[in-house]
């Protein structure tokens, strides 16, 4: 029998996760008002579907765009035989704009700096292949997209170190937590290349504070090998735009250039997606924007590995320049998100359970430790198997997110309608007051703090170990 | 010569010092003699160490100042020195425009089609909206193209590309849509097979001369290795079973270890076409050998000659072999000129390959409404049986003029079938037999002939002279000015 390589076979890919696992459930009997109105309601992906109304007219007013016309003349042949890895220039140009306006014009985009990718899937994949060698590791703050395992760490053989946060300070990045990730990675004999944050943040939908941010800076700034990457996918989500700041803003204010400066802010790369705020996961378009003219070049080689369609690009210039559009979108995205996401957060307090306070994303990050028989992730998963095979709703669990604490679930609100939505709030009602009854004696004394961290701090390095262990081997020159 | 004085004789004097001297001498001579016999003849003594300056220049590593890439990034970040990049660089500065620019640079470089537009853009036009917009009740609706879709491709392009490439292969082979992965072009299908294929440090056996981007897609990040297996013009530059059998013995004596063999048919930058046989005797050789066989069919639809064009899956599907070591790469780019739309395949008889192929697709898909503008291109028969009659007689046509007219300068092309290039022996222009020599040829094509043709170093080719011209995108009127500036140079090269 003909092998195959360790990289076919292993797991890293991460699909054994509960995250994909429950995706597969709902593959396998999906919820439908009118077909199958008894399925799983998915509430495990983050797709934004509030203003396909908007995208559906545009489209419908501007054909020119999707029949590869410019002012009436047909450009098929330009579009047919374009595949220059550097991207159609006025796709580029409008996107960088585009990610301007997100950040209310505070920052400005030079499209030099821009590279396309299929997704932010592969943005984030080609930035850890341009940036790290395999052996090496990147820090992210937990809970994080479980994505990452797979996209960040499959193919390229980097390491991903976990900055533990908890939910006694709102899952916030603290200068401790991140010097213990440093400290730990060094004890694996792990050479740390750089950090990695999402914001604003999956799972947690909370955007990135000044004071994370201060203390990431200071940490590249003291760090001068580490790069920090923000995935800024989610950055039209935020209910309130000023809330948002994005990493290029940190220095975008000074006016000194100082080399110092400069230095840091070529070892900052930002990751985006049109995938969220546009509501168009389906187009796949991602990019990566960097100061780094070496990264540039390198990432923009790779991308040959998942070019956007020429059709693609073309679409999305002419809706992207349409600046009367984008304004209008942007505004009523954030409306209807907020909207959304309040419905979601006062139909789940009514059942008497809490969610993490947020002001972005597509879902919400909910505490339902009260509702674990037991403090530990084999309740969190006995309650997860529970939620997506009898109440029927598929949602992500904590642990799918590398969350230190059991009992947390990130439930998506942005992709269904406000019908489907109260139907899941009822249906989890139900089970919620079905069990309410059972569960009231079977709190048991939970761990000590420390002990219970000491022991999440030793599954971390057993965990990073299982999990990488079999791709080290392989990547050893 | 090294001096080894023993003691003895400088105490017991001058006889003794000389003796002392000359025996250790001579046995070291001895030893020397004897290494050297004992070292493995040279393989051919025309063999040039063409891929050994590139690759030291890679493992190089970080001698370009302050880096803070990854030292895997490093070779990525820095211009290639390929040929085969050079000239497409150059072209862009100074394009050839049969009205502007009559003073440009041809491009004779890149393998693309523009023979039958004509065609394709009154499809577009009489069909894209609707195929883009439509869903199953005729209702526009935007889910259909803006939610997420299986990464692996939706099952109706598969199913349309399934019969497509039966189609066009001849049909005398069925795919099996479950056995399909859908990919953004042909370059990432084969990265995608790289990485599940063989692990990092492992080696793919390639006949030569190849495909320049082959270089990019296998060695930028997979770790893998090509290993070239040299074939001459005597044999058409067709790989033999020999050859691939020396390549392979000769890699384990160095210790690598080899995963499968990869090659093009039709061939690329040859473009002949394997027979049948020849088919089979690598499959049999790799299936003694217990390896993988690649076989990049992307060029399966161009197929001009009279040569009959069989797909490796016929072969793998015969059931004579162990079908499960048989791998398939296609994509539209070259048979239906639309590189731009980026639309590959991977297909494989290898379950476990397909279901990590479909996992890696996150990396790479295909746009979805794309995906529903190539269902109804793919699927529309009558369209499609029109359009590659067309394309096959329009290429067939263009080859007949371009080599004629290198055939009336003394200026021999080899024998192909296939592709939307032909190999020419440029070997009479060159000022001397040599690496060197071909690289004088194809700086002057491009700056004094103002020509851009692919030197077959950059294909890995053994033999120097050799270049691929591509002529699909000529239009008739283009030939003669190309003969011309050649014929000039030769000219001015005589005198």
């Amino acid at each position: 029998m003909v092998l195959l390589s360790r990289k076919a076979t292993c797991n890293s890919h991460g699909q054994d996760s509960s995250y994909f696992l429950g995706w597969e459930e709902y593959e396998k009997n999906p919820y439908d008002v009118i077909k199958n109105p008894q399925g799983i309601i998915q509430m495990g992906l983050a797709e934004n579907q509030l203003c396909f109304d908007l995208l559906e007219s545009w489209l419908a007013q501007n054909t020119d765009a999707t029949c590869f016309k410019r002012d009436g003349q047909s450009i098929f042949r330009e579009l047919a035989l374009f595949q220059d890895y550097h991207g159609l220039s006025s796709f580029k140009n409008a996107l960088a704009d585009f990610m301007s306006e997100n950040r209310g014009n505070r920052v400005s985009f030079d499209s030099n700096n821009l590279v396309l990718t299929a997704g932010a899937t592969s943005a984030n994949e080609t930035l850890m292949f341009c940036l790290a060698d395999p052996g090496d590791a990147f820090l992210l703050p937990t809970p994080y997209y479980p994505g990452f395992d797979r996209d960040l760490k499959w193919r390229t053989g980097v390491e991903i170190v976990p900055i533990q946060c908890s939910s006694t300070n709102g899952f916030c990045i603290t200068k401790l937590a991140l010097e213990e990730a440093y400290e730990q990675a060094k004890k694996l004999n792990l050479n740390v290349k750089g950090i990695l944050i999402t914001n604003p943040s999956n799972p947690l939908g909370t955007t990135t504070t000044q004071t994370e941010l201060n203390i990431l800076f200071d940490f590249i700034t003291k760090n001068k090998n580490i790069h920090l990457v923000s995935d800024e996918i989610y950055s039209g989500t935020t209910f309130n735009s000023s809330e948002f700041v994005s990493v290029m803003e940190i220095y975008s204010g000074t006016t000194f250039n100082s080399s110092e400066n400069t230095d840091v802010l070529n070892r900052v790369h930002v990751v985006y997606s049109l995938s969220k705020d546009l509501g168009l996961p389906g187009f796949r378009v991602g990019a990566i924007y960097s100061n780094d003219k070496d990264v540039i070049s390198a990432a923009t080689k790779m991308s040959s590995f998942g070019l956007v369609s020429s059709q693609t690009q073309y679409l999305l210039s002419s809706l992207l320049s349409d600046k009367k559009f984008t304004k209008n979108y942007l505004r009523e995205n954030q409306k209807r998100l907020k909207n959304r996401q309040r419905k979601l957060v006062l139909g789940l307090e009514a059942i008497g359970i809490k969610c993490l306070k947020s002001n972005a994303g597509l879902f919400c990050w909910v505490d339902m430790r009260p509702l674990l028989s037991s403090k530990t992730f084999e309740a969190e998963m006995d309650l997860w198997k529970k939620i997506v095979y009898e109440v029927k709703l598929n949602i992500s669990p904590g642990s799918s997110c590398h969350c230190e604490e059991p009992g947390w679930f990130r439930v998506c609100f942005a992709n269904m309608s406000e019908e489907t939505l109260k139907l899941a709030l009822k249906r989890l009602k139900k089970f919620v007051d079905d069990g309410n009854s059972k569960r009231s004696c079977q709190k048991s004394e939970s761990q000590k703090l420390k002990g219970s961290r000491k022991k999440t701090m030793s599954n971390v390095s057993n965990w990073v170990f299982r999990l990488s262990l079999h791709d080290r081997e392989a990547e050893e020159r | 010569m090294r001096l080894i004085v023993p003691l003895r004789g400088v105490i017991q004097g001058r006889g003794g010092l000389f003796v002392g001297s000359l025996i250790p001498c001579c046995l070291f001579y001895f030893l020397q003699l004897y290494l050297k016999r004992r070292r493995p003849p040279p393989t051919d003594p025309t063999e040039l160490p063409r891929t050994s300056s590139r690759t030291n220049l890679f493992s190089r590593g970080n001698s370009i100042g302050r880096v803070r890439v990854s030292s895997r990034a490093v070779p990525v970040a820095k211009p290639s020195d390929s040929p085969y990049y050079i000239g497409l660089e150059r072209v862009k500065t100074d394009p050839y425009d049969r009205i502007k620019n009559t003073d440009g640079i041809i491009q004779l470089g890149l393998a693309e089609s523009t023979l039958c537009f004509d065609l394709l853009q009154r499809w577009m036009s009489e069909n894209l909206m609707e195929s883009m917009m439509q869903s199953d009740d005729g209702e526009f609706d935007i889910s259909s193209i803006a939610m997420y879709k299986p990464f692996e491709g939706l099952l109706e392009l598969r199913v349309a590309f399934a019969d497509f490439m039966s189609r066009i292969m001849g049909g005398n082979v069925s795919f099996d849509p479950s056995n399909m992965v859908i990919t953004a072009g042909g370059t990432p299908a084969i990265e995608v097979l790289a990485f599940c294929l063989a692990d990092h440090g492992n080696a793919f056996l390639i006949p030569t001369p190849y495909y320049p981007g082959f270089d990019r897609d296998i060695k930028f990040r997979t770790g893998v290795e090509l290993i070239p297996v040299h074939c001459r013009s005597s044999d058409n530059f067709t790989v033999t079973v020999s050859a691939l059998e020396q390549a392979l013995n000769q890699a384990r004596k160095r210790g690598s270890k080899v995963s499968g063999i990869l090659f093009s048919n039709p061939s690329n930058p040859v473009g002949n076409i394997l027979s049948r046989e020849t088919l089979q005797d690598i499959l049999r050789f790799a299936q003694e050998k217990n390896i993988h066989v690649i076989s990049d069919e992307i060029f399966a639809g161009s197929v001009y000659g009279d040569k009959e064009f069989v797909s490796m899956a016929e072969i793998a599907g015969s059931g004579e072999f162990d079908k499960s070591r048989v791998h398939i790469i296609y994509g539209l780019s070259k048979d239906l000129s639309i590189p731009g739309f980026r639309a590959g395949v991977i297909y494989s008889f290898h379950e476990d390959v397909v279901n990590a192929a479909k996992k890696l697709m996150r990396f790479s898909s295909v746009p979805v409404p794309v995906q529903r503008i190539l269902i109804s291109l793919l699927s529309d028969v009558r369209f499609i049986e029109e359009y590659m009659t067309a394309h096959r007689q329009r290429i067939r046509d263009k080859h007949i003029r371009f080599v004629e007219g290198l055939k009336q300068l003394g200026i021999p092309c080899a024998e192909s079938g296939g592709g939307l290039y032909c190999w020419v022996d440029m070997s009479s222009l060159l000022t001397s037999y040599s690496e060197k020599g071909e690289l004088e040829l194809f700086e002057k094509l491009l700056t004094v002939a103002k020509i851009n043709a692919t030197p077959g170093t950059a294909c890995y080719c053994i033999e120097p002279g050799w270049f691929r011209c591509c002529f699909t995108a000529l239009a008739d009127e283009d030939i003669p000015v190309i003969m011309e500036r050649i014929r000039q140079l030769r000219e001015s090269s005589r005198s």
